[in-house]
């Protein structure tokens, strides 16, 4: 425990030396108020390069994991990035190569960074388990808020333009409690659980992002006029942090109608906040609305971890081993942790690799419509980061 | 064991009449501008010499007599009587003691598949051309069923119910209902990789009765998926069957692609009867004011004369209405035009007239 305070007493020293700038810049990862996340935001004025190299525990993950987390280790070497990854294979379908959950997680509570990708579930468990190794990553380490950017990229045709908007989603309860039984033969029940804590800690979570990144506007995504008792809580846990923060506009809107208004006028959206369920939901269309699973970059957030990830949970089995999977929204995410690890050179140079050739046009993978491999597709990044 | 099924196109009575045999049918006139479509598509069906008569009903909430508010007999009576209903929006009231009206009349008929389809209409652009797809949502149970508690202060449980027999009757009418409508694939919506007991069972009877329909493709999809490639491509799906709150979301996204809810039709089939309605709001604002848009109920009605074996007049009125929305030149505000409601409805009379 002393170790671990020191450490970061350490890291946040280093950071504020490297950075060069005092307050909330130099904040280090874990001096954080126990229920707020830290996400540092980005800054595009190049620094000197830090003396220290960040360990970041990777997670490949099933499907094409394993292909993109090579993109990005072939990215960051040739980018000359100071991180070392701690490689650990996790996965609930190959379960005897896999490391111990316990393992993983004493990593990532040693790095307090991650970059994971996606843990496939199986449909059934072998020990008869209703929890999946995803779920119970989350929850050992409390990571209880995702938050996905939604942003149209230049070089990605879409059908909508200009979409910029946030979803934050809660996900450690809800839906997704993994509780369920069979009280008669034929009669299952599944049960959702909200409770007032994690609804609050959520809705103070989102709305200190919007405040943190300039955003004017939360919207809530419930289903309470069915769900009374259950989402009428997350609600109700909404409009009081509301309250404390009146200059953030809040504003509600039911899940079905909130799906047709994302198809037809995304841009009405800002910040939104939603239990688990429509949090999975929500964050497939607006990822499906910018380009599709390859593209959008997403982390997941404790008190104190950060953990970078794709903004949807797909594994692509079909793609896997053929050089076909777009790594683009992977590289977002670890642009997104170099800036979290207070590298801004670095992360600048990795996002601006990646919008450089998607603009140019000339490499598309399959999933947006081309025919370039995973390979060239890094390759091409690699070169821009040479220029 | 399973009740009996209502297949898509069979009654207990036999429904092909010699024409002149006038079939009734229930008619909810629904509050705000619920009233005035009713009107509109009551005017229609008289101009294509349709072979209905309505009987309107009120289904405002009375006191029984153990003291809960529940839907008036005579209601009760004339759906049970009919087996037929066109239902125009309702509004909820506010307040103790009133439950949903939508739930209530869906567990007193016993509606258990709720019908979407969703076809892109020429004449209204959005950004989806190529929406060709039916959403079949099991209606009874499933996240809706109601049951919730709060377990300690601070603490709710909400119970979602899955069950066999309810699992397997929608999953046997969507089949049916593919065969009978020349789809060929029918997608079975589910999150069993996190639900595993509860979209487990749901999706085991969906393959079972996968198996009885060999001559329908069969696919499962999860749900995060099909949101991610519905607004990409939704030229991949075709007829798609799924549990309640995600049949909910599902559906509504759909209408959403080809232009919302003042557009999209929806049937809600149950083993007593079949009621078809309008699911958009009650728009009270505009209430009264002769701008309304009927064409969602109007589709409703069109799929209940298709319900009724009335090929014929069901699509007449339905050309009509494409027709009059593809010239854009007399449609209502919602759709981008500056007709009233009473103009646009004697557009599609003009039509239909003129196709005799």
């Amino acid at each position: 425990m002393l170790n671990h305070s020191l450490r970061s007493l350490a890291t946040g020293l280093r950071a504020g030396l490297a950075s060069g700038v005092r307050g909330r810049r130099g904040l280090s990862l874990s001096a954080v108020h126990a229920d707020e996340a830290v996400h540092l935001g980005s800054d595009v004025t190049p620094r000197p390069k830090p003396w220290f190299r960040a360990p970041v525990t990777l997670i490949p993950g099933d499907g094409v994991g394993p292909e993109i987390a090579d993109a990005i280790r072939d990215v960051f070497k040739a980018g000359g990035v100071p991180v070392d990854f701690e490689t650990f294979f996790l996965s609930e379908i190959n379960q005897a190569s896999s490391a111990s959950l316990q393992t993983v997680c004493e990593s990532v509570v040693k790095n307090q960074v991650c970059l994971m990708g996606h843990l496939a579930t199986p449909e059934f468990s072998r020990t008869g388990s209703l929890d999946s190794l995803g779920m119970k990553f989350r929850r050992e380490l409390d990571l209880f808020a995702n938050v996905v950017r939604v942003k149209n990229r230049q070089g990605i045709p879409t059908r909508h333009n200009n979409v910029d908007l946030v979803i934050i989603r809660e996900q450690i309860e809800g839906e997704y409690s993994a509780l369920e039984h069979e009280s008669i033969p034929g009669v299952i029940e599944c049960l959702k659980i909200v409770t007032e804590k994690r609804s609050r800690r959520i809705a103070k979570f989102a709305f200190d992002f919007a405040v943190r990144h300039g955003r004017n506007r939360v919207t809530a995504i419930h289903k309470a006029n069915i769900m009374k008792l259950g989402d009428g809580l997350f609600l109700k846990s909404c409009q009081e942090v509301a309250r404390l923060y009146p200059n953030i506009e809040f504003e509600t809107m039911i899940v079905d109608n909130c799906t047709m208004q994302l198809v037809s006028n995304p841009h009405q959206f800002d910040v939104m906040v939603m239990p688990n369920l429509y949090g999975d939901i929500l964050t497939n269309l607006a990822s499906g609305l910018v380009g599709g699973a390859g593209v959008v970059a997403g982390e997941s957030f404790s008190s104190d971890i950060a953990c970078f990830e794709p903004a949807t949970r797909h594994m692509f089995s079909l793609a896997a081993g053929k050089n076909l999977a777009n790594p683009t929204g992977m590289l977002y995410a670890s642009a997104n942790l170099l800036s979290h690890l207070n590298l801004p050179f670095h992360s600048q140079m990795i996002k601006s690799a990646v919008d450089r050739v998607l603009r140019s046009g000339k490499h598309k993978t399959k999933d947006v419509g081309g025919h370039t491999t995973t390979k060239e597709f890094v390759n091409a990044i690699i070169k821009h980061l040479e220029t | 064991s399973v009740a009996p099924l209502r297949h898509w196109h069979a009654l207990a009575q036999p429904i092909r009449h010699a024409s002149g045999n006038v079939r009734t049918v229930t008619l909810i006139p629904g509050d705000g501008i619920g009233p005035e479509i009713a009107v509109a598509v009551q005017r229609i069906f008289e101009a294509a010499e349709a072979p209905i008569a309505w009987e309107a009903v009120d289904v405002t909430p009375v006191k029984n007599p153990d003291g809960t508010m529940g839907i008036p007999k005579a209601a009760i009576d004339s759906v049970n009587k009919n087996q037929i209903g066109l239902k125009s929006p309702l509004m909820t009231p506010v307040g103790k003691g009133f439950r949903s009206l939508n739930l209530q009349l869906r567990k007193e008929f016993s509606l258990y598949a709720n019908v979407r389809p969703c076809k892109s209409i020429e004449g209204y652009k959005t950004l989806y051309d190529d929406v060709d797809l039916v959403t079949i949502r099991e209606n009874t149970e499933g996240e809706y069923s109601g049951i919730e508690h709060e377990i300690v202060s601070g603490v709710v449980q909400s119970i979602k119910l899955i069950t066999e027999n309810a699992s397997r009757r929608v999953a046997e009418f969507a089949f049916e209902y593919a065969k009978n409508n020349n789809r060929s694939k029918v997608t079975a919506v589910h999150k069993a990789n996190i639900m595993r007991m509860s979209d487990g069972l749901f999706l085991r009877c969906c393959r079972e009765a996968a198996e009885k329909h060999p001559e329908v493709k069969f696919e499962e999809k999860y749900l995060d998926t099909v949101c991610l490639n519905m607004v990409q491509d939704p030229t991949q799906y075709d007829v798609l069957v799924m549990p309640n709150l995600y049949g909910d979301i599902i559906s509504d996204l759909c209408a959403g692609l080809i232009g919302g809810l003042g557009l999209t039709p929806s049937g809600n089939v149950g083993t007593g009867g079949a009621i078809f309605e309008a699911v958009h709001g009650t728009a009270p604002d505009i209430a009264g004011h002769d701008k309304a848009n009927p064409t969602a109920l109007l589709l409703s009605s069109v799929m209940m004369l298709r319900y009724m074996d009335l090929y014929d007049h069901a699509q007449r009125i339905e050309t009509a209405c494409f027709e009059v929305i593809r010239e854009g030149q007399t449609i209502t505000g919602d759709l981008g035009g500056q007709a009233k409601c009473s103009e646009y409805t004697d557009a599609i009379i003009r039509k239909l007239e003129a196709g005799q």
